[in-house]
């Protein structure tokens, strides 16, 4: 066989099927999204704009763009938040044993969303643990209502469930910056916190904007957070999307609501990628 | 204690208190799971095995937990004997378009679930694809491929190449290199990557939830079950699911580490 036709029939099956059955479907949700739907919600093919100005006069869909967005970037400072400390810890105090640490952090991203989901309603419940616990110890007299079933259960299992992702990057960065760097400006008198705020934050930065762009992209895309632990008003906009695709059956719309959410991602990414790439640079220039 | 070593302290419990944040809901789960009692409250008063018992009594359960084995042996399967191959072409040939597939067979990780979900949901009868267990199917293949084919490059990416220059040089075609030299090597990764498929696969919800017909998947099963009303069943299966998943993770984990 000759080296070419080798190297394409090794190619052929992955190629294919990813064009049937991955890009012609967002290719097809992009189409979709200029139908139209009749009076009986039925999806008519044409090409209209009628979606979009929908989607963009209606504060249902443009508004909950927008208090999805501010959701996200509040999960994904509160994932920094804790990310730091425990990142730092693992790599700048534990002196054995990282690899195991290393491996606990990373160990809940593969473990099923759904039980990490539920175990906030055992604990957030009415009767749940924390409120029972309350009780119990006497600091409440009635359970907390709150806790469960609403937006803030939806952003603690956000938080919960996206901050592995956000660790691990902010460690790798951690572990990148040279040792030598942290004894120099030891050895210059500057304690902890100094070294910390003008040595190691800059320096991981980069890292740590790419956690969190991770934990905001995807809130932005969540919709099992707010279905399960969310109230009647957590709405996220990918909930407006499911309900589009399922009981209101308005799949243009859907699909227009579905491409804005692609691009505010890929905005999103879009400047990460450039602040990152901005900050290597920095940091190749100032050695 | 003086001013250096508080510091430490502090630091240092921050970290473990994150840690042990994300430990605290799956040992909740756990021991709840041995709880007698019908609510999830605190303190647990007595123990016992009852819910295990009342989860392999649980026929839609039993049913769905084999509906996901299925699945998830037939999309591992598929997405390997795609993926296998492409990733070794990836890795051997230098061509036109490797980092736009690159790109492209990332898009069902990168992308949110939602979008690929409905863009899938909408697509696939075009192509004679009825939603139903075998669009589910399907669906965990193209997102397998994505697991198979950046598992399997960075393995091929760490083979000594002088060990596929010696099989030429002794004479071998570049079909008995493949599979008498490379594969032999590549033996435990893809053991590894097979787990993790597998793992994966069983656990998927987004793109299931769209494609989904007639039975549940595990994962809907206990979706569907946590709708009807918390019961203590789930934190049984849970803990099932969550031994289940650790050790085949930490086993692929140990693999992939191997030379």
């Amino acid at each position: 066989m000759k080296a070419w036709l080798r190297k394409y029939s090794l190619l052929l099956p992955l190629v294919v099927w990813l064009l049937v059955f991955l890009v012609l479907p967002y290719c097809f949700i992009f189409i979709q999204s200029f139908f139209e739907t009749d009076s009986f919600g039925k999806t008519i093919p044409g090409v209209s704009i009628d979606s979009y100005q929908r989607a963009f006069s209606n504060s249902l869909y443009i508004g909950t763009i927008f208090r999805t967005l501010i959701y996200a970037v509040l999960v994904a400072f509160l994932c920094i938040l804790l990310s730091l400390p425990l990142a730092y810890w693992i790599a700048f105090k534990v002196k054995r044993n990282k690899t195991l640490l290393y491996t606990l952090i990373s160990l809940p991203l593969w473990v099923s969303y759904i039980i990490r989901a539920y175990a906030w309603k055992i604990i957030l419940g009415k009767e749940g643990l924390l409120n029972t616990f309350l009780q119990w110890a006497h600091i409440t007299d009635k359970p907390v209502e709150y806790f469960l079933y609403s937006t803030f259960s939806t952003i603690v299992c956000l938080v919960y469930i996206l901050t592995p992702f956000v660790a691990i990057p902010i460690y790798t960065a951690f572990e990148q910056i040279p040792k030598s760097l942290i004894e120099a400006a030891k050895d210059l008198g500057a304690g902890s916190f100094t070294t910390f705020r003008k040595i190691i934050f800059p320096l991981a930065l980069p890292g740590i904007i790419s956690g969190g762009t991770f934990a905001l992209v995807l809130t932005m895309g969540d919709f099992l957070s707010p279905l399960l632990l969310g109230g009647p008003n957590t709405l996220f906009i990918s909930n407006i999307v499911q309900n589009l695709f399922g009981t209101s059956n308005d799949r243009p719309l859907g699909s227009a609501v579905g491409i804005l959410i692609l691009l505010l991602i890929f905005l999103i990414l879009g400047i990460a990628a450039r602040s990152e790439k901005k900050l290597s640079s920095l940091k190749s220039d100032s050695r | 204690m003086n001013t250096t070593s508080l510091k430490n302290f502090l630091v240092s419990f921050s970290g473990i208190a994150v840690l042990l944040f994300l430990y605290f809901p799956l040992v909740v789960i756990v021991l709840f799971s041995f709880n007698a009692d019908t609510v999830n409250s605190f303190p647990i008063q007595h123990f016992s095995l009852k819910w295990y018992s009342v989860l392999f009594r649980d026929d839609e359960l039993l049913q769905s937990i084999g509906t996901s084995i299925s699945i998830a042996l037939i999309s591992t399967a598929v997405a390997l004997l795609i993926g296998i191959p492409a990733a070794y072409a990836m890795h051997k040939y230098d061509f036109k378009g490797k980092k736009l597939i690159d790109k492209i067979v990332l898009m069902p990780i990168t992308l949110p679930g939602i979008v690929t979900g409905v863009a899938m949901l909408s697509f696939f009868p075009f192509v004679g694809v009825k939603i139903s267990l075998t669009a589910v199917t399907f669906g965990h293949i193209t997102f397998l491929c994505a697991i198979v084919v950046t598992q399997m490059l960075a393995r091929f990416k760490r083979l000594d190449p002088y060990l596929e220059q010696a099989a030429y040089d002794l004479g071998a075609t570049p079909s008995a290199t493949f599979f008498k030299v490379i594969l032999p090597n590549i033996k435990t990764a893809i053991i590894g990557c097979v787990l993790l498929c597998l793992v994966l696969s069983m656990d998927e919800i987004p793109v299931t939830f769209f494609l989904i017909a007639g039975n549940n998947t595990l994962p809907l099963e206990i979706y569907a079950m946590m709708r009807r009303g918390i019961t203590p069943e789930v934190n049984a299966i849970s803990t099932l699911i969550f031994i289940f998943s650790t050790t085949a993770i930490l086993l692929s984990m140990r693999l992939n580490k191997e030379k």
